[in-house]
Formats: structure tokens, C-alpha cells, sequence
């Protein structure tokens, strides 16, 4: 039972932590604390329905190609809303994208409805033993993925030129800046990725929490939480403090009661900001806001 | 023709002017020093010419071509690269992938290996630290790879804010030397700003000593290390 829960909720907390590291990249590089992050991930999911059931499309095409959407919808919303912006104080950034996250609510209501959907693709009731710890087949589907995206973004962020130069950004945009380094268009990458990683979530997460306009608010929040584990600033420290949750949050409804797994973050949080308000991996770095 | 030439160029450092209209020439292959108290206007000058800041007014002409509102990613391109003051490393890059933003502009990766190679000979140290963290090095290691960073970009000629600045005197001989080889082995143009006179004018040909946004006196580096008068008076220090 004891290990079934953990499992299970390592399998949640790795799709928060990919939402986590999403809002970590972007708020590092542009100060702005991302809300509609889940959005991008809940118009991915609407997306995957459309192309799966109505335009009739293999599933990994369905994936490609949300993906790929969920990538320009990212670098539309920082060409368009964000970057004329950019230089404001993060105040102005953050409340903008409260804005982006009402439109995108709104225009998910539009096309497809207010009501909850099935995603048309479900997995196989049937668990699977590991190790006699029991889990569902979707779950470690999920987490076979987040493996796998995790893994290349490791290699996108230390093999490739515009990886690390996102992290040099990070470090110290002047200098990046007096480098040569196109500080906009690594910015627009930033958002770029977000995106990227929101599309995959979105189309994981679908079959487990149906999808509607409000699926991803619990999950952004959740990813947000993390992220303030690592600072705001370390990805490790966000991936970290997003397996924490998963697996408190599923031991607290499991062993206490199903009402109170919601509330198992922001007890987290309030216990972690009391004691460590740097987060949990200590940065003394992080930029002021 | 000269390398570099600046003409009545004027800018402001946020509200405040910070260039009135200074006129400065690098020749190809040559090492000039700009001179001057904090506040002169010496790095605003250098940030002028890789683009970072923006001039108000003047021009700057690069191998006879007018630069003046590029990007500091064509000024790269074009053959100029900064070593900026402080140092300015990426803290939680390694050294290797330090050097590898240096060359960002580029995309010829067999002479960046190459290149990289290059800058591991010119400071073995580096090389024995490649897989560090910058913010791990010493200071005078800092130095090292902000200069090898600098050179990444294949410039023709290099911009050098301060590279002595709060460097162990022995160090700041190196330092110095190495910019020597720089010039005479790499065949680089060096245009740098120093506070420490004394090695700035040895190891230069010409130098500039400005003064509130103003070049007050300009000459040989000979001449001008000979004339302590000057040096007194707009540097604030007798040297």
C-alpha cells in the first residue's frame, strides 16, 4: 500500500515537475512569473481531442503536432504580449499573464464548451505490479515520458548552443548581451520551450483528469509551489520539491483522507517558506524581482 | 587606414551625458589605452563600439564601414569582441561551456575546437579546469577566461574593460604579458581601458586620457608616460 502510494504519486509529481521547471526557465529569464503555464498545457489537451477524434490522427501525430502548436502559442504570446512589455516590473509582467490565462480560459469555452470532455484516448484499467508495489498503467506511461522529456531537456540545457546559452542568460544577460548572444531570441526559445513542454503535458494528463478549461488550475498551482521549492531559480530544486508534493499529497489522501490532499502543497509551501525562503536548494543568487 | 575610428561620438549613461564628443583611432595591429579617472567615460566608450550602448551622436567606423546602431551580435560577427569590466563570466557555466558563448556567433565548429585549443595553450590553467564551474575560479583565472572567452569570437580586435582590476600585482604582470602575445603572436588590435598607467603605457603605442566625457590629452604612450603633469592632473593620482 505504502510503496503503491509513492509510485502513484511520483507518477503525478512528474508531470508537476515538468509544468515546474516550465515556470522556473521562463521566470529566470524574464522575471515573469508565468499563469497561464497550465493554459498552455489545457489548449494542448483540447487540441490533442480535435485531432484525435475529430480529424481521425494516429496518436503520435496527435503528439507531434500539439507539441508543435503548444511551441507556437508560446512564441506568440512573447512576440505579441510579452515582449513589448519586457522591460516592465514584474508586477506589470505577472499581471499580464493573469490576463493571458482569462483569454485562453475563454477561448477554450468558445471552441469547445465550458463542460469536462473525455480525452478519446484511455488507458487499460488493468494495473501493473512493480516490485509488489501496485500502479496504473497511465501513471507509468506518464512517468516513462517525464523520464524521457527530462532527459532531453538535460541535453538541450548542457550539449546545445542555445541550451546553454539560455543558461548564460540566466547568469547574466548583459554580459550575454555583450557576447553577441541575440538576448530576444533566446527569450523567444524560453517561451518557445514552455510550450513545448506544456504540449506534452497536456496530451499526459488529459486521459487522467479529463479536460475542460479549468483542468490545469490545480496542476499549475502544484507546479508553482515546486517551482518556489527551488527558489524560483534551480530546476533540480523544483523537479525535487514536484516529486515531494506528488508523494505527499497522495500519502495525506490515502492515510488522512481524500479532502485534505489538495490542501498537502500549501501546507508544504507556508512549512517551507517559514524555514527556507531561499526554497529548498539554497540560492543565494536569485535575482530580485 | 585605421582599424577602429570614432569621431565626436556622444552618449548619455541614463540620464546622465557621458560622452561629449571624443574622437579615438585603433590602427590595425595596434594596442591603444584609454586612460582616465572613474567617471571619464572610459566604459562607455568600449560599450559604444560592441553595441551595447547607444550613441546619441557621432559616428563609428569599423575597416571604413559605419557601425553605429548594429547589434552587439553583428559587432561580434564583424570582429570585434569585448572583455567587459568585472569580468563578467557566466558563474554556473563551466569554463568550456564559458568559451563556447564566446563563440556563440559562430557556427564554424571545427576552428571553434580549434580555437578552443588556442585559448587552453594561451592559459594551460583553463584547460585543467575545463569541466568547473566559472564561479569556482580565482580571480585571475576569472581574468583568464574572460579574455579567452573574448577571443572565441575569432576578433580582429579585442576591447579589454579593466583587465587588471583587483588583480595580485604578479597576476597583473601576466595579464599583461599575455596581451603583449596577443598582439604580437595572435596579431590582435587591443583597444584597453585601465586604472594602472603605468603598465597601460608600457605595453601600448598610444594612448587617450579622458576626463569627464572628454578627451583631455592624446600622444605616443612614450610621451605620454614621460608627462607626469598630465598624468597627475587628469588622473587624479601622481604616478
Amino acid at each position: 500500500m505504502l510503496g503503491q502510494q509513492i509510485l502513484s504519486g511520483l507518477a503525478t509529481g512528474s508531470l508537476y515537475a515538468l509544468t515546474a521547471i516550465a515556470v522556473v526557465v521562463v521566470f529566470r529569464n524574464t522575471r515573469t512569473i508565468n499563469l497561464a503555464q497550465g493554459d498552455f498545457a489545457m489548449i494542448g489537451a483540447f487540441l490533442g481531442i480535435v485531432f484525435l477524434k475529430d480529424w481521425g490522427l494516429n496518436y503520435y501525430v496527435t503528439i507531434l503536432l500539439v507539441v508543435a502548436c503548444c511551441i507556437v502559442l508560446g512564441f506568440g504570446v512573447e512576440r505579441i504580449i510579452m515582449r513589448p512589455i519586457a522591460n516592465s516590473d514584474w508586477l506589470t509582467l505577472f499581471t499580464t499573464t493573469i490576463g493571458i490565462y482569462y483569454i485562453l480560459h475563454g477561448v477554450a469555452g468558445l471552441f469547445w464548451g465550458r463542460d469536462t470532455k473525455a480525452f478519446p484516448l484511455t488507458f487499460d484499467p488493468t494495473p501493473v505490479d512493480i516490485l509488489g508495489a501496485v500502479i496504473s498503467q497511465g501513471h507509468l506511461y506518464n512517468m516513462g515520458w517525464a523520464l524521457a522529456i527530462g532527459a532531453v531537456l538535460y541535453a538541450f540545457f548542457n550539449f546545445t548552443k542555445q541550451g546553454v546559452a539560455m543558461r548564460a542568460l540566466t547568469d547574466d544577460p548583459e554580459a550575454a548581451y555583450m557576447m553577441g548572444i541575440p538576448v530576444r531570441f533566446i527569450v523567444l526559445l524560453t517561451w518557445g520551450l514552455a510550450g513545448f513542454i506544456a504540449g506534452f503535458v497536456g496530451i499526459l494528463i488529459a486521459p487522467i483528469i479529463y479536460v475542460s478549461p479549468e483542468m490545469m488550475d490545480e496542476v499549475l498551482v502544484k507546479g508553482y509551489v515546486a517551482a518556489v521549492f527551488g527558489g524560483l531559480y534551480s530546476i533540480q530544486g523544483a523537479v525535487i520539491g514536484a516529486l515531494l508534493i506528488g508523494v505527499a499529497e497522495n500519502l495525506a489522501g490515502g492515510y488522512i483522507g481524500s479532502h485534505v490532499k489538495t490542501a498537502t502543497a500549501f501546507v508544504m509551501i507556508v512549512v517551507l517558506l517559514a524555514f527556507r525562503p531561499q526554497g529548498l536548494i539554497g540560492i543565494q543568487k536569485r535575482r530580485e524581482i | 587606414m585605421s582599424l577602429l575610428k570614432i569621431d565626436g561620438l556622444e552618449a548619455n549613461y541614463g540620464p546622465v551625458t557621458a560622452l561629449r564628443g571624443i574622437s579615438i583611432e585603433v590602427p590595425e595591429g595596434g594596442i591603444v589605452t584609454l586612460l582616465g579617472a572613474n567617471g571619464a567615460g572610459k566604459s562607455t566608450t568600449l560599450k559604444c563600439i560592441s553595441g551595447v550602448v547607444k550613441p546619441r551622436g557621432g559616428t563609428i567606423e569599423w575597416k571604413g564601414d559605419k557601425i553605429l546602431n548594429r547589434s552587439p551580435n553583428w559587432i561580434t560577427r564583424a570582429g570585434i569582441a569585448q572583455v567587459p569590466e568585472g569580468r563578467r563570466i557566466f558563474k554556473d557555466l563551466s569554463v568550456s561551456e564559458n568559451l563556447m558563448m564566446g563563440a556563440y556567433t559562430r557556427s564554424d565548429r571545427g576552428q571553434i575546437r580549434s580555437d578552443e585549443e588556442r585559448v587552453f595553450e594561451l592559459f594551460p590553467r583553463l584547460k585543467e579546469r575545463s569541466k568547473q564551474l566559472g564561479g569556482s575560479l580565482s580571480g585571475g583565472e576569472q581574468q583568464m577566461l574572460a579574455i579567452g572567452r573574448g577571443l572565441m569570437a575569432r576578433p580582429t580586435l579585442l576591447l579589454l574593460d579593466e583587465p587588471s582590476l583587483g588583480l595580485a600585482p604578479l597576476l597583473v604582470k601576466d595579464i599583461f604579458e599575455t596581451l603583449l602575445k596577443l598582439n604580437q603572436e595572435w596579431g590582435l588590435a587591443l583597444l584597453v581601458v585601465e586604472q594602472n598607467v603605468t603598465m597601460a603605457l608600457k605595453v601600448s603605442q598610444f594612448g587617450y586620457v579622458m576626463q569627464l566625457g572628454q578627451v583631455m590629452v592624446s600622444g605616443p604612450s612614450a610621451e605620454l608616460r614621460n608627462d607626469a603633469k598630465v598624468l597627475e592632473s587628469y588622473m587624479g593620482v601622481a604616478q
